[in-house]
C-alpha cells in the first residue's frame, strides 16, 4: 500500500525528553510573558528588559536553549536535531519566545565554532549563549558592496597586535553593539587571499560609528570609522588570508536565516492577509470576493507564490533530512523571500491607496504608519546579505554550471 | 524531489531508464512520422503494460500496486522529460474513477484488465475548448449516454470512456453508440472528437466523484509539465554551454545567466507545488482542490516560460523542426490548456480560499 515515507523518528523516542521540557517551561516561562517578544534583534536597538524578561532571558542562558544544538561545553544546549524540533514545538505551544538571538547567534557563533580556537569559543561562545553580548557585522565598505572582496580596511602587522584602519558601513545595530567580526586586509597584494577574519571590540580607542538614515526613517545601520585601533593578534580567527573563507562561510549562515525578510515586517503583518486588507479597504463583490477584479488576480497570485514558497521550504527541509546533503532548492530561498516580502507590501500600500503612505500624524492609524514602514524597509531585502542579482550569479554558476565570461 | 521510499526510488529509476532509452523524443518523431491510428507506440504501451505501471494507482486485489498519485507522478514524469507518447496517465486516472465509483462489477471487470494494459481508458469530460467544468450538454436517459466531447486526450486509441455527464460520471464501452474522430492537433499526439448517441453507459458516481477525478487527472498532468519543463530547461542550458558568438560560449552572459536563474528559481517552487498535490492525494487531504489548483497554475506558467525561453534561447534553430524546442513548446501549450489553464485555476483557488 502507499504509505507517506517515514519522514521523523517514532515519537515515543522523544516523549521523555518534551515531559522534560514542558515542565520546564512551566518553571520558568511566566504566562505574562506572551507575546512579549523582547528578543535580541541585529537591527533594533536594546529595549529596557522587565525583571521577569530579564529572568526568563537568564534561565535560558544557563540552560544553553536559545542555541539548542550548539555544544554543551561553551554553554550551548548540546541537543540533537529533533530533540531542538521538540523544544521549538513546546515553546510555541506554551507562547514561548526566544530571548537569545542576534547576529552572535545567527551568524558569528555558527562561524566560530568551525573555524575558532579552543581559546576564542571559550572566550566568546558563553556571552551569545547568554545573550550578553552583542555581536556586529563589518563585511561592507562604501567601495566593496557586492563585490565584497575589494575591500580596503587595513590590519597592519605590529608584531604582537594590529593597528586597524578603515571604513565600515552598513554595519547591523553597529551602534548597540559590543563587538564586531570584520573582514580586514592583511595583504595589499592579493585580492581575496590578502582577507582576515578580525574581532574588533568596539569600545576599543578609535572606533566611530555613525547611524545611517534610511528612506523608511529608520537607522538600523552605522558608518563604523577604524582609527589607528589596536587590536591583539589573538583575535585573529583562522589564518592571515583565511578570511574570505571564513567569511563566505558566514554568509551561508546568514543567507539560511534571512529568506523570511525583515523580522520587523513580517511582525507587523502578523495575523493580516492580504486578501484580508483588500476586503477591509476595498470591499467585496456581490459573491463576497475581492471586487476589484485585476487587483483579485494579483493577490492571487501572490498568495499562491507563497503557498508554494512554504512547500518548497519544507521540501527543502525534508531533503536536506532525508538525503544528508543540502537541496539545490536552498539557492533559491533568498530571491523567493524577497520577491513574496516585497510583493505583499506593494499589494498592501496599493489597497490603502493614501492611506497606506502616511509618515506620521493624525488620521493614520498605527498599522498604517507602520505598512508605510514596512514597505520601504522591505525594499533592502532583494539588497542585504547579497542581492538578487548576485544570488543569480551564484544559481548561474554553482548550480548550473554556467561559466564566466573569458 | 520529494523524499521518496525504497519502492519509489527504484520506481522512478527504472522508469527513467526505460523512457531515457525506449522512449526518447526521436521515438516520439518516429511515431509522428508514422502515424498510427492510436498515436502512440503499441510495443512501447505492451512494455509498459508488462512494467505493471498502468496499476499504480490500482489496488493490489485487483491487479495493480496501489504505489499511489506520488508514485504514477514520478512515472509520468519521466515520460513527460522525453515527450514519450502513451496512454499511460489517461489509463491509469480513468481506472482510479472506476476504482473511487460504486461499480463493484467495473472494478471486478475492468480493473485487471486496465491494470496490466490490456485495456486503454480516457477521460472524456469537457464539453468546450476550454475546462471550465460545465458538462450540461451530455445526458442520460435509461442506462444510455449522449453528448459530445470534442477534445479527448488518448481517444483514439482508448476501449473505454470514463465520461461525464449533466448528474456524474459514467462508465463507457468503444462500440455501440460511440464514434471517434482523430482531430490533428499541435502536439500531434491523440486527441479525439468522440460522439456519444444513446451509448450504453455504467454509472460510476455523481458530480462529486467527476471533481475529484478531474483533479487527479490535472495532478497527474502536472506531473508530465514538470518532467517537461526540467528537461527543455536543462537542453537549453545545455546548448548555452556550446553555441558561441562573439568568441563566448553563450553560457558566460550574465544577461542569459540570470534568465536561466530565475526560470531554475520558478522550476523549484513548480517542483514544490506539483508533488504538494499528488501527496495531497495521496495522503487523502481534504485540501485536495486547492492543491490540485496551485498546481496547475504554477505548473502552467512555469512550462510556458520554460518553453517559450527554450526557443527564444536557441535562436534560429529553436524555430527548426529539426531541433526539439517547438515539440516541447507545443506539446506545453496543449496542456497548459488541459484541465484548466492557469487563470482558471487561479480563480478556483481564490474562490476556495474566499478571497
Amino acid at each position: 500500500m502507499a504509505t507517506a515515507p517515514e519522514l521523523d523518528r517514532p515519537a515515543d523516542a522523544l516523549d521523555g525528553f518534551r515531559q522534560e521540557v514542558r515542565s520546564w517551561l512551566e518553571a520558568n516561562f511566566p504566562p505574562s510573558l506572551k507575546g512579549h517578544d523582547n528578543s535580541m534583534s541585529a537591527v533594533e536597538g536594546p529595549t529596557e528588559e522587565t525583571p521577569e524578561q530579564k529572568a526568563w532571558r537568564e534561565a535560558m542562558g544557563a540552560k544553553g536553549w536559545g542555541v539548542p544544538t550548539w555544544p554543551k561545553e561553551y554553554g550551548g544546549g548540546g541537543l540533537s536535531r529533533a530533540e531542538a524540533r521538540v523544544l521549538q514545538d513546546e515553546m510555541a505551544r506554551a507562547g514561548a519566545w526566544n530571548p537569545i538571538g542576534g547576529m552572535g547567534v545567527m551568524m558569528f557563533g555558527p562561524t566560530l565554532l568551525e573555524y575558532g580556537t579552543e581559546e576564542q569559543k571559550q572566550a566568546h561562545i558563553p556571552g551569545i549563549v547568554r545573550g550578553e553580548v552583542r555581536w556586529c557585522q563589518g563585511y561592507s565598505e562604501p567601495g566593496a558592496g557586492s563585490d565584497l572582496a575589494s575591500l580596503q580596511t587595513f590590519a597592519e602587522d605590529r608584531g604582537d597586535h594590529y593597528v586597524v584602519n578603515g571604513q565600515k558601513t552598513w554595519t547591523s545595530g553597529g551602534q548597540w553593539a559590543d563587538k564586531c567580526f570584520a573582514l580586514v586586509r592583511t595583504d595589499k597584494s592579493q585580492k581575496h587571499a590578502g582577507i582576515s577574519f578580525l574581532l574588533i571590540d568596539m569600545d576599543a580607542e578609535g572606533v566611530e560609528t555613525r547611524p545611517i538614515r534610511l528612506i523608511s526613517g529608520q537607522s538600523p545601520f552605522c558608518e563604523t570609522f577604524f582609527t589607528n585601533v589596536k587590536v591583539p593578534k589573538g583575535n585573529l580567527v583562522g589564518r592571515e588570508g583565511q578570511g574570505w573563507e571564513i567569511g563566505t562561510r558566514l554568509l551561508q549562515h546568514e543567507r539560511s536565516s534571512l529568506s523570511g525578510g525583515s523580522g520587523s515586517a513580517s511582525r507587523m503583518n502578523a495575523g493580516k492577509s492580504v486578501p484580508e486588507i483588500a476586503k477591509k479597504y476595498r470591499g467585496a463583490d456581490g459573491e463576497g470576493r475581492i471586487g476589484d477584479a485585476d487587483l483579485r488576480t494579483r493577490i492571487i497570485k501572490h498568495e499562491m507564490d507563497q503557498r508554494a514558497f512554504a512547500l518548497t521550504l519544507r521540501r527543502a527541509a525534508l531533503e536536506a533530512k532525508g538525503n544528508a546533503g543540502p537541496s539545490a532548492a536552498t539557492s533559491i530561498m533568498k530571491n523567493v523571500g524577497a520577491r513574496i516580502t516585497q510583493d505583499r507590501a506593494e499589494l498592501n500600500i496599493e489597497i490603502m491607496g493614501m492611506q497606506g503612505l502616511g509618515w506620521d500624524g493624525e488620521g493614520f492609524s498605527e498599522d498604517e504608519l507602520a505598512q508605510t514602514r514596512s514597505w520601504l524597509w522591505g525594499k533592502a531585502v532583494s539588497i542585504y546579505g547579497g542581492s538578487t542579482e548576485i544570488q543569480n550569479n551564484v544559481i548561474a554558476k554553482r548550480i548550473l554550471g554556467m561559466l564566466d565570461h573569458q | 524531489m520529494a523524499v521518496l521510499n525504497d519502492e519509489q526510488v527504484m520506481l522512478r529509476d527504472m522508469a527513467r531508464e526505460w523512457a531515457d532509452n525506449e522512449g526518447p523524443v526521436g521515438a516520439f518523431r518516429k511515431m509522428r512520422a508514422a502515424a498510427p491510428a492510436e498515436r502512440f507506440d503499441r510495443d512501447a504501451w505492451g512494455a509498459i503494460g508488462q512494467m505493471g505501471w498502468a496499476g499504480v494507482v490500482i489496488p493490489e486485489e485487483f491487479g495493480g500496486s496501489a504505489f499511489g498519485y506520488l508514485s504514477l507522478g514520478l512515472v509520468v514524469e519521466q515520460l513527460g522529460r522525453n515527450l514519450t507518447a502513451s496512454p499511460l496517465a489517461s489509463t491509469a486516472v480513468a481506472a482510479s474513477a472506476i476504482v473511487m465509483g460504486s461499480s463493484d462489477t467495473a472494478r471486478q471487470t475492468w480493473l485487471p484488465q486496465l491494470a496490466s494494459g490490456e485495456k486503454i481508458a480516457t477521460l472524456a469530460v469537457d464539453e468546450g475548448p476550454v475546462h471550465d467544468g460545465a458538462v450540461s450538454g451530455t445526458t442520460v436517459v435509461g442506462g444510455r449516454l449522449t453528448g459530445a466531447k470534442p477534445f479527448v486526450a488518448e481517444g483514439d486509441g482508448a476501449d473505454m470512456f470514463v465520461v461525464a455527464a449533466q448528474d456524474g460520471l459514467y462508465l463507457v464501452e468503444k462500440g455501440e453508440g460511440v464514434t471517434v474522430s482523430h482531430r490533428h492537433m499541435a502536439d500531434e499526439r491523440s486527441h479525439a472528437h468522440v460522439a456519444f448517441d444513446n451509448a450504453p453507459a455504467e454509472k460510476l458516481g455523481g458530480p462529486e466523484l467527476t471533481a475529484a477525478v478531474v483533479d487527479r487527472a490535472a495532478a497527474v498532468t502536472c506531473a508530465e509539465m514538470l518532467g517537461m519543463a526540467e528537461a527543455a530547461f536543462q537542453q537549453t542550458n545545455d546548448y548555452l554551454k556550446q553555441r558561441v558568438q562573439f568568441g563566448q560560449v553563450l553560457s558566460t552572459f550574465q544577461a542569459l545567466q540570470h534568465r536561466m536563474a530565475k526560470q531554475f528559481t520558478e522550476l523549484q517552487l513548480m517542483r514544490s507545488a506539483v508533488e504538494g498535490a499528488l501527496e495531497a492525494i495521496d495522503a487523502g487531504r481534504s485540501d485536495v482542490d486547492q492543491a490540485v489548483s496551485l498546481a496547475k497554475a504554477t505548473a502552467g506558467e512555469t512550462l510556458k516560460l520554460v518553453s517559450r525561453e527554450m526557443v527564444q534561447l536557441h535562436g534560429g534553430v529553436g524555430m527548426t523542426d529539426e531541433y526539439d524546442a517547438g515539440l516541447y513548446l507545443k506539446r506545453a501549450a496543449v496542456l497548459e490548456v488541459l484541465w484548466g489553464n492557469s487563470a482558471f485555476h487561479r480563480d478556483r483557488f481564490g474562490r476556495l480560499n474566499g478571497y
